[in-house]
């Protein structure tokens, strides 16, 4: 064929960066793995078994485009009760395969060629390739960890153009484990109510909040019309490959959703959607137990990698933390690929979630903790082992 | 969450973790850790730091049976009085008060079934208040303690995920 086959649009968009270092990691095998952004717990077993009761009774078809109107409600009843607001099963809620498919939909929905999007970095790899695939154009902004990485409104205003038609967000935030309070979340939303703009609120990570209380964007005063919020259960109830997500928003925007929805995905699997209904009723107590043991591991994860003298921020949500490899000269990559060649403990380039991202390192902590004391005891030596470009005075230790 | 409560459901699944472990996972200090726990064994929440052993892994390890009693009622002890004799034999493992049909459940350790069998007939069934026993041996454990007697299970993960 002489043709070119891949469009314009695709080939514009670069391979993901994890990409390479996924395939480095991969022929290590052995390597502990600070790296996965997924729970370490197997899903709970009675939503398994309600898994396997689903596949008995012959919970095998299709379900509506939106998804099982059960499962829809269990959502909005979840929603009232944590964060009192109220959507609509009928037609504010849609279920998607992941919250992925969700932010996909909902760019392709709102976007006209050339519409801009803006989007808070560092930041999951999806955002901005979903963006360009719909004919869009993400525009970054930069967080920082003098501000413990979170957006301001002010930052937000300068980028805000003519073409502008949302702000894209996501806290508690993968890669750096931030979070938003109310007041800093309150001033986003009068941005976005001055200049007419869509919040896209992905908040896969809200129950996993430590120290406070999660404020979901959509339940701030005259927001729930603006808004659309993404959930789902992979994180919160360690379903990651079971792939169930949900949007909730208005019903135009959910409308014009669920109709590529429809077309593309049909519906999310029927067994996976059974199972999140189980989660929905009977998982909190195990869901608030993996939460607690999230909370020690974030403990031990800090306060070791800041006694190596890596600057790390106490991020209060998600389970990743996002040191600061600055006093050792090294890039992301560099630092990363030694470590995992050298001391085989895998953690992701901070660049990977954006320009912003470089000098950090994305650790999570959802590994058991005999990895993170071992891996921390690695890092040490690593850290021993090379020229420090900042000289580095360890913590005198015995003191309580 | 309450520290007392975080560190129980610390030692309960480890009770080997040390003081200043404990201390890392929770944000406090060694001091704070060592005070909740003193209080908590002084107060009797704290009763005992056990291992759960799998008993069918070590050569001449122990027979266990449950063994279900009928017991005639006291007037005024109830059932304390009979329990408390019957709990006083170290073969006897555990003992509880059951609905059903029976009245006490017990679980009794022994070298061989002959020794348990033994025991049951001689020591327990001929209590005053005794009426009847049923023994039921035990086969297999899955299950001890909340603790799963087989390999644990693994999330299949990649090693890098975004």
């Amino acid at each position: 064929m002489k043709r070119m086959l891949i469009s314009d649009v695709v080939q514009s968009v670069p391979p993901s960066g994890i990409r390479r270092f996924f395939d480095l990691a991969n022929q290590l095998p052995e390597a502990i793995s600070l790296g996965v952004g997924e729970p370490d717990f197997v899903t709970p077993w009675h939503i398994r078994e309600a898994c396997i009761h689903a596949l008995e009774t012959g919970y095998t078809s299709y379900t509506t485009n939106q998804g099982l109107p059960e499962l829809r409600r269990e959502i909005a009843k979840a929603f009232c009760r944590d964060y009192s607001v109220d959507y609509d099963p009928d037609d504010e809620i849609l279920v998607t395969t992941g919250v992925s498919e969700g932010i996909d939909l909902v760019v392709r929905s709102i976007l006209n060629r050339g519409d801009e999007v803006i989007i808070a970095e560092p930041c999951y790899v999806s955002y901005k390739p979903t963006v360009i695939f719909a004919g869009g154009s993400p525009v970054t902004v930069a967080t920082d960890l003098k501000n413990d990485f979170r957006v301001t409104a002010d930052q937000i205003k300068e980028k805000i153009t003519e073409k502008t038609r949302a702000i894209m967000i996501n806290y508690p935030n993968n890669p750096t484990g931030a979070t938003m309070g109310k007041k800093d979340l309150e001033e986003i939303a009068d941005v976005a109510i001055d200049y007419d703009l869509l919040i896209i609120s992905d908040e896969i990570y809200d129950k996993l909040t430590y120290d406070g209380k999660h404020t979901c964007f959509s339940s701030l005063n005259g927001m729930k019309e603006n808004t659309i919020v993404f959930n789902g259960f992979s994180k919160s109830h360690a379903m990651t490959g079971l792939r169930i997500g949900y949007a909730l928003g208005n019903s135009e925007i959910i409308g014009a959703m669920t109709k590529i929805h429809q077309y593309t995905m049909l519906c999310s699997p029927i067994t996976s959607q059974m199972a999140a209904i189980d989660a929905l009723r009977n998982g909190d107590a195990e869901m608030e137990k993996m939460v607690r043991e999230y909370d020690r591991r974030r403990h031990l994860i800090i306060s070791g990698l800041n006694d190596l003298g890596l600057d790390c921020f106490w991020g209060k949500g998600a389970f990743y933390v996002f040191p600061s490899i600055a006093s050792t000269g090294m890039t992301s990559g560099e630092f990363a690929e030694r470590l995992l060649l050298e001391k085989g403990v895998a953690v992701v380039p901070g660049d990977v979630f954006g320009d912003c991202g470089a000098g950090f390192l994305r650790c999570s902590y959802a590994a058991s903790r005999d990895d993170i004391k071992e891996a921390l005891l690695r890092i040490g030596e690593f850290l021993a082992s090379i020229e420090r470009v900042v000289q580095y005075n360890p913590p005198i230790s015995g003191l309580e | 969450m309450d520290l007392a409560l975080n560190v129980l459901e610390i030692i309960e699944n480890d009770p080997k973790i040390n003081i200043s472990e404990i201390a890392s996972l929770t944000g406090r200090s060694d001091r704070e850790i060592r005070d909740c726990i003193g209080e908590l064994e002084s107060n009797g929440t704290i009763r005992k730091y056990k291992t759960v052993i799998d008993w069918d892994k070590v050569n001449n390890g122990y027979v266990y049976a449950v063994i279900e009693i009928k017991v005639s009622l006291e007037r005024e002890t109830g059932y304390n009085v009979v329990a408390d004799r019957i709990s006083r034999f170290p073969e006897v493992r555990s003992v509880r008060l059951i609905s059903g049909d029976h009245d006490l459940s017990l679980t009794v350790r022994g070298r061989s079934m002959k020794e348990v069998a033994f025991f049951v007939a001689e020591k327990i069934a001929t209590l005053p208040q005794v009426q009847s026993t049923a023994t039921h041996f035990v086969l297999k454990t899955y299950k001890e303690d909340g603790v799963l007697l087989h390999e644990p299970e693994h999330a299949h993960r990649l090693s890098i995920v975004p």
